[in-house]
């Protein structure tokens, strides 16, 4: 044990300056979206109101997810708060890694959280995570191009009327595409947004049995219109795009029509950065014909506490600062009600300020309409819209999603790629005793 | 020459490296062996027992295995010809009398000091992206209709980023080996009228084979376990996951430590193959 | 150089070598230019080479952020302390391989340089739960052994080959005057190691720098270099391209400019032993 204490009195030794510097410290990881950089220039304020100090490690989504996980699985104890989504939340929460949320402050009002928010981050009741912000997916498109087309977006529109709007409003001499959609590998990418658009085609991922449905019409249906539209009206090499993508396409003037986070509203109306800000209109996530499910997901970036940190209660109180209705107001009162965290507490939809938001009410009703419980028009065993909350899931969801890509690029055919779907996905749930 | 005595100081003075060396090697060897046959899960509760080669087995009959043994192969090998074809022809331009020799040196060598994630992060976005990308300006230019790199060409793609970043090094220590080339040597062919092919093949190529070799060797040794390059852009979609990309997404995707160890050990056996088979060439190539 | 040229094939060579070397060079300039550009620029078609308002605006946005020195600091710290310890563990090693070679030198060379060959991922488990133990996350003294671990079979390589060119008659001169084996080491071979030792140093240091998996997993807050530094600006929402160039360009300016001005040493020593 020699080179133990050798190594420990190296680095006390480089650390004694840092160690002494401050009292009370929280370490939190986070994701690099907007809201949460911009929560980070506002740390300041918590620092003054209670003395303690915030150290942020800011990360790109993917890195963030192996880190955190690694870093939970293993009990390393480097975080004080992690920011995760409703995927990990109920999982971690069933093994104990997270502190759960109770005993808040009167003032906090939990059961102001929107429902399916908390239900979301839930597991068996107890809450394990606190929403920063919260989405549903929705259609944002550009009512100047909708009406040179001359068609007009119904409320809750079909994927037919999208796809026949995308192609009139498709002019690829002046470099736009009538549809961006995600068609990026990855679970939490394109896999969620195929994994929707199955959804609003009637089809799922599992049957009672946790039998994997891709051998069935719906999926097959589902996946042949998503490539044939993208094809028709689509952007060049969507097969790499995201969310992020996506956005600047849409900023840029280049989509006439984009499906995805409501979140997103916020961007694309900003003069700052949208060259189209004052052109976009909002709409229901279509769904097929016939099909009463729509292509809602329904997702949160939370803030949650892994169990056995030392921090606990310093931690509790950053996280009832970060999701409280205060800090929404600080924000407004900065930024302006358009830039707040959204779809996390029912207040803020009851607030008239908000209500004038052009899009406040179109997410809040993107929001109610996505039922993590019941995510599709057949039953299922699982629970999540557009991912199931098991452990295996991310694994197998990345992969088929990339197969689902190769078809997008071209590289393959839908029946091929369904099969191959198919094929990996029985192997693996056997593999882990389903 | 060497005494008894020098021996055993020469054996004191390596023990530091060789016994650090060995410990690294050993302990997550011998972590990963462990885990390899254990189906160990961090996610449903972590170690669940033990499960024999279950792991071994079901790593390699997994349709995607073969697959990524060949993308790596073609990874490493199509870097290979690249750096070194381009790197001779680089080094022999960069012997030539000029001006400016230290400034292009510079510029040449440039890539090599920029971190992978940068490096896959610009060619990505700057360069790649369909719609953005400079590489797609260039194309409407000449009025051709912008590739999507990452996903029409994504095996090419990787190769290209990784081969920017290896071919500076390539070029360095061909360039290194080429200046202490006998120039008398080369004048002389050159009175003789041996054309400049001729020239090439008979003096300047088995001189540089050492410096080739080595090359070989180096770059095999990292190309082997590149990974932010295909993390950064395809995300292993495309054809494009390697040996060492599956590993990840057994391990971290996927959460199954068990399984990914085992693929550990496959491409620790993989290495090895390659390794015996690189220094085989090396080796000998050492001697001379 | 004793080579007569016409000054037609100088021009020729040089507007040839300056091509190619601007093409190699272009993605760094390019990425440079960038950050000086605002977002809405970065994206213009046609794209804007020179032609575009300067501005700083990017690199405040990202120092804002994050505190750029402090990544910075642990990148140096990191590479430096990692490429020190790693020779000084080196030059005793190689010094024996060169001048006491046994039958088994080379092959215990060739298994220091397989033990690289150990995909990192594989054994991210087995490292964090053993850093935990030893309280090492998160820590500079943890990542330094780490990454001088990595890089040890190829400080050794280097090292042993340059001594090997070194000839035995003047170490054995010294001995004969009667210099011990320390001072053997420190004031015959090490001088006239030098200019090796420089190269093997340098290329560590970028080595180390750039290495992207271990100090970007095993950090957090007080440890995490550069490479941390450029994960949380991969994907940021919207138009990114010129902040992302202006972080590229502070994560890669310092190992740049150092390579820059020391490229004379890097070029002269990188041979590994290629030249004979």
């Amino acid at each position: 044990m020699y080179l133990k204490h050798a190594l420990r009195a190296a680095t006390a030794l480089t650390f004694v300056a840092t160690a002494a510097a401050h009292a009370q410290s929280i370490t939190i990881a986070t994701v690099n979206n907007g809201d949460m950089i911009r929560m980070q220039g506002y740390t300041d304020k918590f620092t003054e109101a209670t003395g303690i100090e915030v150290e942020w490690v800011t990360l790109e989504e993917n890195v963030l997810r192996q880190r955190v996980t690694t870093d939970i699985t293993t009990k390393g104890g480097q975080f004080d708060i992690m920011t995760i989504g409703m995927y990990e939340t109920p999982i971690w929460g069933a093994n104990d890694w997270l502190v759960p949320l109770e005993g808040m402050s009167a003032e906090y009002d939990v059961d102001d959280i929107l429902p399916a928010m908390r239900n979301g981050l839930s597991n068996d009741g107890t809450l394990y995570a606190a929403p920063f912000y919260g989405e549903s997916s929705m259609v944002m498109y550009r009512t100047d191009l909708m009406e040179q087309a001359g068609l007009e977006m119904p409320e809750a529109p079909t994927w037919q009327f999208i796809r026949e709007a995308a192609a009139a409003m498709t002019d690829r001499d002046n470099d736009i595409n009538g549809i961006c959609l995600r068609g990026k590998a990855g679970w939490g990418e394109g896999g969620a947004f195929i994994t929707v658009t199955g959804n609003s085609f009637g089809a799922r991922w599992f049957d009672e049995d946790w039998k994997p449905q891709f051998d069935q019409p719906e999926w097959k249906e589902a996946l042949t219109f998503f490539v044939d539209m993208m094809n028709e009206s689509g952007p060049a090499g969507y097969a790499t795009n995201g969310f992020n993508e996506n956005l600047s396409l849409f900023q840029q003037g280049k989509c006439g029509m984009w499906i995805d986070a409501t979140v997103a509203a916020s961007f694309v109306t900003n003069p700052d950065d949208s060259t189209v800000a004052d052109k976009v209109g909002f709409a229901l996530a279509p769904n097929s014909e016939g099909v009463d499910k729509r292509a809602n997901w329904l997702w949160a970036w939370a803030l949650a506490i892994p169990a056995g940190t030392q921090q606990e209660d310093a931690a509790k109180q950053f996280i009832e600062w970060a999701t409280s209705k205060d800090y929404i107001e600080l924000v407004a009162e900065n930024e302006g009600w358009a830039n707040v965290p959204p779809g996390a507490r029912t207040s803020l939809y009851e607030n008239p300020e908000y209500q004038k938001v052009p899009f406040a009410k179109m997410t809040l009703d993107s929001i109610l309409a996505a039922d993590p419980d019941n995510c599709c028009a057949q039953p299922t065993p699982y629970v999540g819209i557009q991912f199931v909350a098991i452990p295996e899931f991310a694994g197998i969801a990345t992969q088929v999603s990339q197969e689902f890509s190769a078809v997008y690029a071209g590289q393959q055919s839908v029946d091929e790629a369904l099969a191959k779907a198919q094929a990996f996905t029985a192997e693996e749930m056997e593999a882990a005793g389903y | 020459m060497a005494t008894q005595h020098s021996r055993s100081v020469a054996r004191l003075m390596m023990a530091p490296a060789v016994v650090l060396l060995l410990g690294w090697m050993l302990v997550p060897l011998t972590m990963t062996l462990y885990f390899s046959f254990k189906k160990y899960l961090p996610l449903r509760g972590g170690d669940l027992g033990w499960v024999g080669f279950d792991n071994y087995v079901r790593f390699v009959s997994s349709s995607s295995f073969w697959p990524a043994v060949q993308a790596t192969l073609v990874i490493v090998g199509g870097v290979l010809i690249i750096t070194v074809i381009l790197g001779i022809l680089l080094a022999m331009l960069l012997d030539q009398p000029m001006w400016g020799q230290g400034v292009v040196r510079i510029l040449v060598i440039a890539p090599f000091f920029v971190m992978p994630t940068v490096s896959a992060l610009v060619w990505k976005n700057m360069f790649m992206d369909p719609v953005n990308g400079l590489l797609a300006h260039l194309w409407r230019f000449f009025g051709a209709e912008p590739i999507s790199w990452l996903s029409e060409a994504s095996m090419t793609s990787i190769i290209m980023i990784v081969s920017w970043q290896w071919l500076p090094f390539a070029t360095l220590i061909l360039l290194t080996a080429i200046q202490s080339l006998d120039s008398e040597q080369l004048e002389a062919a050159e009175m003789d009228g041996a054309p400049v092919l001729k020239r090439f093949y008979h003096i300047i190529l088995p001189h540089l084979s050492r410096a080739i070799t080595i090359v070989i060797l180096i770059q095999t040794i990292f190309l082997l376990s590149i990974f932010a390059e295909i993390f950064v852009t395809t995300g292993g979609a495309f054809g494009t996951r390697t040996l060492t990309y599956l590993i990840f997404q057994r391990v971290l995707e996927s959460q199954n430590v068990g399984l990914g160890s085992a693929g550990g050990v496959y491409a620790i056996i993989l290495a090895n193959i390659v390794a015996i088979f690189l220094m085989r060439i090396v080796g000998k190539n050492l001697d001379a | 150089m004793a080579r007569a040229v016409t000054t037609r094939r100088k021009s020729l060579n040089t507007i040839l070598a300056w091509a190619v070397g601007l093409l190699i060079f272009f993605p760094i300039l390019w990425t440079i230019l960038t950050s000086f550009k605002t977002e809405a620029q970065a994206i213009a078609s046609p794209p804007i080479f020179l032609n575009f308002n300067w501005t700083l605006e990017n690199y405040a946005i990202v120092q804002e952020r994050s505190d750029y020195m402090r990544f910075l600091w642990n990148s140096v710290i990191i590479a430096g302390g990692s490429t020190i310890l790693g020779v000084i563990i080196a030059v005793p090693a190689a010094w024996a391989m060169a001048f006491v070679p046994s039958k088994r030198t080379k092959d215990i060379l060739l298994w220091m340089l397989s033990t690289k060959m150990l995909p990192a991922v594989g054994v991210l488990y087995p490292i964090y739960l053993l850093f935990i133990r030893l309280g090492l996350l998160d820590t500079r003294g943890g990542l330094v052994v780490v990454l001088m671990l990595i890089n040890l079979p190829i400080i050794v390589w280097m090292l042993y080959t340059y001594f090997r060119e070194i000839p035995g008659e003047i170490l054995e001169a010294a001995r004969m005057d009667g210099a011990t084996l320390k001072e053997e080491i420190l004031y015959v071979l090490t001088p006239m190691a030098v200019p090796g030792i420089a190269s093997t140093v340098l290329l560590n240091f970028i080595l180390a720098w750039n290495e992207a998996f271990w100090t970007l997993n095993l950090t957090a807050v007080d440890a995490a270099p550069l490479t941390a530094f450029i994960a949380s600006y991969s994907s940021p929402e919207g138009l990114f391209f010129a902040k992302l160039s202006a972080a590229s360009t502070m994560a890669i300016a310092p190992i740049l400019i150092l390579g820059w001005f020391s490229q004379k040493q890097l070029v002269r020593g990188l041979t590994f032993g290629a030249v004979k």
